[in-house]
């Protein structure tokens, strides 16, 4: 700190305060303009209470079938990771250590092919899937699993490098343990961290998702935030806010998890 | 339990040795096919399709219209415009999130406030979307929260035209997103900088100054023209933002790939997408190549 490198405390709290306030204002203006009555002036909580009124099943349903459907999505898109990415991962670690390189590589492509090109091509290969596993809404999960294959790696990613799990798997299979064995009662206790902060991010991916469903004419959380934008903005406004916190709590936790490993 | 649970392990442990002895060849190769086919089905093919369908008419027939059509004046119109927003929006996101960034110099990684601001950044940088688009409307929307308190002041910002729905209104979301980008990826590379460095350059008599000029800056360039381009990357394939403000038109890259899409036909030329999306991998692949390459020059002195 006397070497000047590091920024005096004024100096800090002033960056942090314009440009924290600067970036507040945006939500704030977005909780304000929930409780807002009609173009007027005026506040009202009929907004807030109308969600727990009894039309509300009906008032919203379109709302919370969309929000049924993403959290189906969600789901699915962790079962996708779990059952099909993070064996793969143990796998490539334990035997082929030579594909590491090819795997990461994978997993970071869909940054460089970003959701709007992909669309593209999905199309068609979407026209396949309907058939085979019908149009219901969770077969998107497929495209997400995708999606969120970077964060997910990732998080998994950083787990395995930081657990000896070469070593362990050796010793629990000298000991006499099948490979299920080792997967499930060794390795898995071991990774729990970085699969539940892969679970997180996924679900957080998976809820703010728009860009797929949109123009696959999918309907989602986001689809239909947007569609119930159009006639009653003040509710989009409030579930708006209601994703984005839940989204900030999602990786809240996924900060506890990697605290706690340094910590350890 | 665990008592109960040993003869079973350890008979199925000695039954499994055997299989180990014939795990070889192809047959080792067997656990990575799950994954190999769903990358395969769901990534591979869904964007060879992506960059190839623009060579392709209709019916099938080998063409070069589609991908001649995206050097048309109003296309490669649409292209500037990305690069424009792209380009002004990673600027001002670097410069204000490096900023940022330095700021949190100094507090503990693991700190409240760290971890806050890191689970802040991700939502607002990675889940924001629609969202975010929906928060500036209440901001500086018609109504917005900001406008009218501007114009109770005598402060018209809407005096030259309603801009939010068009281009420049993309600009302010845009940076709303790319600063936390940025201080998500740039954090690493401040925090990389060793407190060695910092000693050797006031033992050698060198002043705060000179530590930043000669030392800090030059350490953290690639790193920072890195980031840079991660953020490019990201305003130009960002859709969500941009479908959510601008519910018609084409102004961007990604909302011509919508019209393309919704509209067979758009430019009376079929499979203009594919061609669109082409123009948008190739972008893509030069700058995230760009970026890869800083990336590996700052984990040189990382290491």
């Amino acid at each position: 700190m006397r070497l000047g490198t590091e920024p005096t405390a004024l100096t800090r709290w002033i960056i942090l305060g314009v440009v924290g306030i600067i970036f507040a204002i945006p939500i704030i203006a977005l909780l304000q303009f929930s409780f807002r009555d009609g173009l007027g002036g005026g506040y009202t909580l009929d907004h807030w209470t109308g969600l727990f009124g009894e039309d509300a099943a009906r008032t919203y349903r379109g709302l919370f079938q969309a929000i049924g459907n993403s959290v189906v999505l969600a789901i699915v898109t962790v079962a996708i990771v779990l059952v099909i990415l993070l064996p793969t991962m143990i796998l490539v670690h334990l035997q082929f250590p030579k594909f590491k390189r090819v795997l990461e590589f994978i997993c970071i492509v869909p940054i460089t092919v970003p959701a709007i090109v992909l669309v593209v091509g999905l199309a068609p290969v979407y026209s396949i899937v309907v058939k085979i596993f019908g149009s219901g809404a969770w077969t998107l999960a497929f495209a997400y699993g995708i999606t969120v294959l970077p964060y997910a790696y990732r998080a998994i990613q950083s787990n395995l490098d930081a657990v000896p799990v070469v070593t362990l798997s050796e010793a629990a299979r000298s000991l006499g343990a099948n490979w299920l064995t080792v997967l499930g009662r060794v390795l898995l206790p071991n990774l729990r961290r970085g699969v539940l902060a892969a679970a997180f991010i996924s679900v957080a991916v998976v809820l703010g998702e728009f860009t797929i469903a949109s123009l696959l004419n999918r309907v989602n959380l986001q689809t239909a935030l947007l569609q119930v934008g159009q006639s009653d903005p003040w509710v989009a406004a409030i579930f708006a806010l209601l994703a984005l916190t839940f989204a900030f709590v999602l990786l809240l936790l996924i900060g506890r998890l990697a605290r706690n490993r340094s910590d350890s | 339990m665990t008592v109960a649970n040993a003869p079973a392990l350890t008979s199925t442990g000695a039954g499994a040795s055997p299989r180990r002895q014939s795990r070889s060849g192809f047959a080792k190769y067997l656990g990575l096919t799950p994954f190999a086919a769903y990358v395969v089905l769901f990534l591979a093919i869904p964007t060879v399709l992506a960059v190839t369908t623009g060579f392709f008419t209709e019916d099938g027939a080998f063409t070069l219209d589609n991908v001649a059509g995206i050097f048309a004046p109003n296309v490669l119109a649409t292209f500037g415009s990305s690069f424009w927003v792209s380009a002004v929006t990673a600027v001002v996101g670097a410069v204000i999130g490096a900023l940022v960034c330095y700021a949190l110099l100094g507090t503990r990684a693991e700190g409240a406030l760290r971890t806050v601001i890191d689970s802040l950044s991700s939502v607002l940088a990675q889940f924001g979307g629609v969202m975010l688009a929906f928060a500036f409307i209440a901001t500086i929307g018609n109504q917005g929260l900001i406008t009218v308190f501007l114009k109770g002041i005598g402060i018209d910002i809407f005096a030259n035209g309603y801009w939010l729905y068009q281009l420049p209104g993309l600009i302010p979301v845009y940076i709303y997103f790319q600063v936390p980008l940025m201080i998500i990826t740039f954090m690493p590379a401040l925090q990389g900088l060793k407190a060695t460095w910092a000693e050797a350059n006031a033992t050698l008599g060198g002043t705060p100054f000179t530590y930043w000029t000669r030392i800090a800056i030059p350490v953290l360039a690639p790193s920072f023209i890195g980031s840079l381009l991660l953020l490019f990357a990201n305003a130009f394939s960002s859709y969500a933002t941009a479908a959510a403000l601008i519910s018609q038109g084409a102004q961007i890259v990604p909302l011509q790939i919508r019209s393309a899409l919704v509209s067979e036909t758009v430019l009376g030329r079929e499979n203009m997408a594919g061609a669109l999306a082409l123009g948008m991998i190739v972008v893509m692949v030069i700058v995230m190549w760009g970026y890869s390459v800083l990336q590996s020059r700052t984990s040189r002195w990382q290491r």
